[in-house]
């Protein structure tokens, strides 16, 4: 069976200069990857590109099937993006901006069908949002919102997820709400997650394999045990940190440097 | 189970009450005065298997039928053409002041028309609004082409401008070519002013197929352009052929416009006030502001017409003028409210 996501030697450029080169992997069904690494290194950039939403060169597969020949409708029954600030225009409810995420499943022409608005009650409803349907978006919080956004993506009933910093706005414990949230759905929709994570310790704690990109190359890629190494994140993230490992969970802390 | 609100149908009978409202009122208002019992009856006539009877005199039919009656239906579509199109522009461009006035759609199309005008003899009737709609297409990609070159096109104020600046120049253009031809100044200038004065059923027939078409392409696009308000980036990820997509409403938009033109002169604001009416009051999702605005649009125009045939009676007001007396307000509230 063909892996989730196959990249080879994929690199991309925006206004001239190079912002992804040669990256290769290999991402397996029902697998959470985490593209870690310093601002700028390339991660958002990444998941655009396996989402089709950049010209790259290279190839990429996704389900065997190369992303370079599917039309957008293919693509998004296939992949689903939750981006960094996705756009949640204030007047639309809940249920109208859900329902968006059944685009790729409605005739151009057509409205949504039952087995549609099935398919957002659903998801409304696994993201406990279901009583917030006849709501405006610009009345919800920002934990509210990013459930909702996430509502979206799992209403698209695409095998794989791809998030761009999904929990960078949310305090500390939403962001361990959201990530155990994407953590179930994954299990229970069988969903490949590939997630641009921010935060190193989550990182680890969540994903199954870390790739840690730098200046748009892979340059470390493994465990959290493997790829979270103080001289690693001092040489690449130039930050000093401290790293605790503890009943085979790893921790980044950031250390501050003796004067 | 879920639902996306769609059009409440109390607005949606509110709306077509509002338009038939204004059309009878259109019908009965003039110098003669006939009752709009007598004309609902006269129009019931005309119904086949109903037993009515019309009790209009043959002059007072002639009145109703031969001269208000296609004033009133071509006000009511190019008002209606103006509004969709207006909520049209504004969803595919993400810009609530989006207008076919302000986008240099109105200007190119002022601008063929006056080509038509003065270069092709008469009889060009027909070749109009293909005149119109040439320019039409000019205005808006001259505008969508600047606004980009200087980047960001969905940012409110910069499309906007460059649709000012190319409606300006165009607008020069215009009255160079007409102080050129001044034999047909009084007509190329009676038409900018806009109005429906001297309409006739030919001029609704004109127009008809362009503003059916073009309305029926941008009411099939309802629910896409509510996917195209989360962006183009995101609409792509839902599975949207944005490029595409929008290529085709803005054709669909400037050709009914350039129609609408064509028959009416340059009649601003509609496309503004319409669609920011239904927004206020019903709903912000495009499934409810397109098809209302058709119908606002008509029934807002009819009754411009009315007030512009009645301010200054005997005379006869532009339509333009009465228009922009309450839009330019109107803007300026959109504006205000935009930035808070």
């Amino acid at each position: 069976m063909s892996a989730a996501i196959e990249t080879v030697d994929v690199s991309v450029s925006l206004g001239g200069a190079e912002v992804v080169r040669d990256v290769s992997l290999a991402v397996e069904r029902g697998e959470w990857l985490a593209l870690i690494g310093p601002n700028g290194a390339g991660k958002t950039t990444t998941l655009r590109a396996l989402a089709g939403l950049v010209p790259y060169e290279g190839s990429i597969t996704i389900d065997g099937r190369p992303l370079a020949t599917m039309t957008r409708r293919d693509a998004a029954k296939l992949l689903a993006v939750v981006p960094q600030a996705p756009q949640t225009p204030n007047d639309l409810t809940v249920t109208e901006y859900v329902l968006l995420g059944r685009t790729a499943h409605i005739g151009y022409f057509s409205s949504e069908s039952r087995r549609d608005r099935r398919a957002a009650d659903r998801a409304m409803t696994r993201l406990g949002v279901r009583q917030f349907a006849e709501r405006s978006l610009g009345s919800l919080s920002g934990g509210e919102l990013q459930r909702v956004v996430l509502a979206r993506a799992l209403a698209q009933e695409a095998p794989i997820l791809l998030l761009d910093e999904p929990t960078s706005a949310l305090d500390l414990g939403r962001q361990q709400l959201v990530l155990e949230l994407v953590d179930e759905l994954r299990r229970d929709h069988a969903l490949t997650v590939v997630a641009a994570m921010h935060d190193l310790s989550l990182a680890g704690q969540y994903a199954d394999r870390l790739v840690l990109l730098d200046r748009g190359a892979v340059v470390g890629e493994g465990s959290a045990e493997h790829v979270l190494t103080e001289e690693r994140l001092g040489a690449f993230y130039g930050a000093a940190v401290h790293v605790l490992r503890e009943n085979g969970n790893v921790y980044v802390l950031p250390r501050r440097r003796a004067r | 189970m879920v639902h996306a609100r769609g059009i409440p149908s109390i607005w949606l009978a509110g709306a077509l009450a509002f338009l038939v409202g204004a059309m009878l009122l259109g019908l009965a208002t003039g110098p003669v005065s006939i009752g709009t019992w007598a004309i609902v009856q006269s129009a019931l006539a005309h119904v086949p298997l109903l037993d009515v009877r019309s009790h209009l005199s043959s002059v007072d039919s002639a009145i109703v039928w031969q001269v208000r009656a296609p004033e009133v239906v071509l006000a009511a579509l190019v008002g209606g053409m103006l509004a969709i199109a207006g909520s049209a522009y504004q969803g595919v461009f993400r810009n609530p002041l989006a207008d076919p006035y302000l986008l240099g759609v109105a200007a190119g199309a002022g601008l063929g028309a006056t080509l038509a005008i003065a270069y092709i003899t008469s009889g060009s009737s027909l070749l109009l609004p293909v005149a119109a709609f040439a320019g039409a297409i000019v205005g808006v990609a001259l505008a969508y082409s600047l606004g980009r070159s200087v980047g960001g096109v969905l940012g409110t104020g910069t499309l906007l401008l460059a649709g000012v600046t190319v409606a300006a120049f165009m607008t020069a253009v215009q009255t160079f070519v007409q102080q050129q031809h001044s034999d047909t100044l009084r007509e190329v200038y009676s038409w900018i002013l806009g109005g429906f004065g001297s309409a006739t059923w030919h001029d609704v027939l004109l127009v008809l197929p362009y503003i059916t078409i073009s309305s029926i392409v941008i009411l099939l696009h309802r629910r896409v352009l509510d996917v195209l308000s989360v962006g183009d980036e995101e609409a792509s990820a839902l599975g949207l052929h944005v490029r595409r997509t929008r290529l085709v409403i803005v054709v669909a938009a400037t050709a009914g416009t350039a129609a609408a033109v064509a028959v009416s002169g340059l009649i601003g604001f509609v496309g503004i006030i319409v669609p920011h009416t239904v927004r206020l009051l019903v709903s912000h999702s495009y499934r409810a502001v397109v098809p209302l605005s058709l119908l606002v649009g008509g029934g807002f125009l009819v009754i411009a017409d009315l007030l512009a045939r009645t301010v200054m009676s005997p005379a006869e007001l532009p339509i333009g003028v009465i228009t922009a007396f309450f839009g330019a307000p109107f803007f300026a509230v959109v504006l205000r409210t935009m930035r808070s």
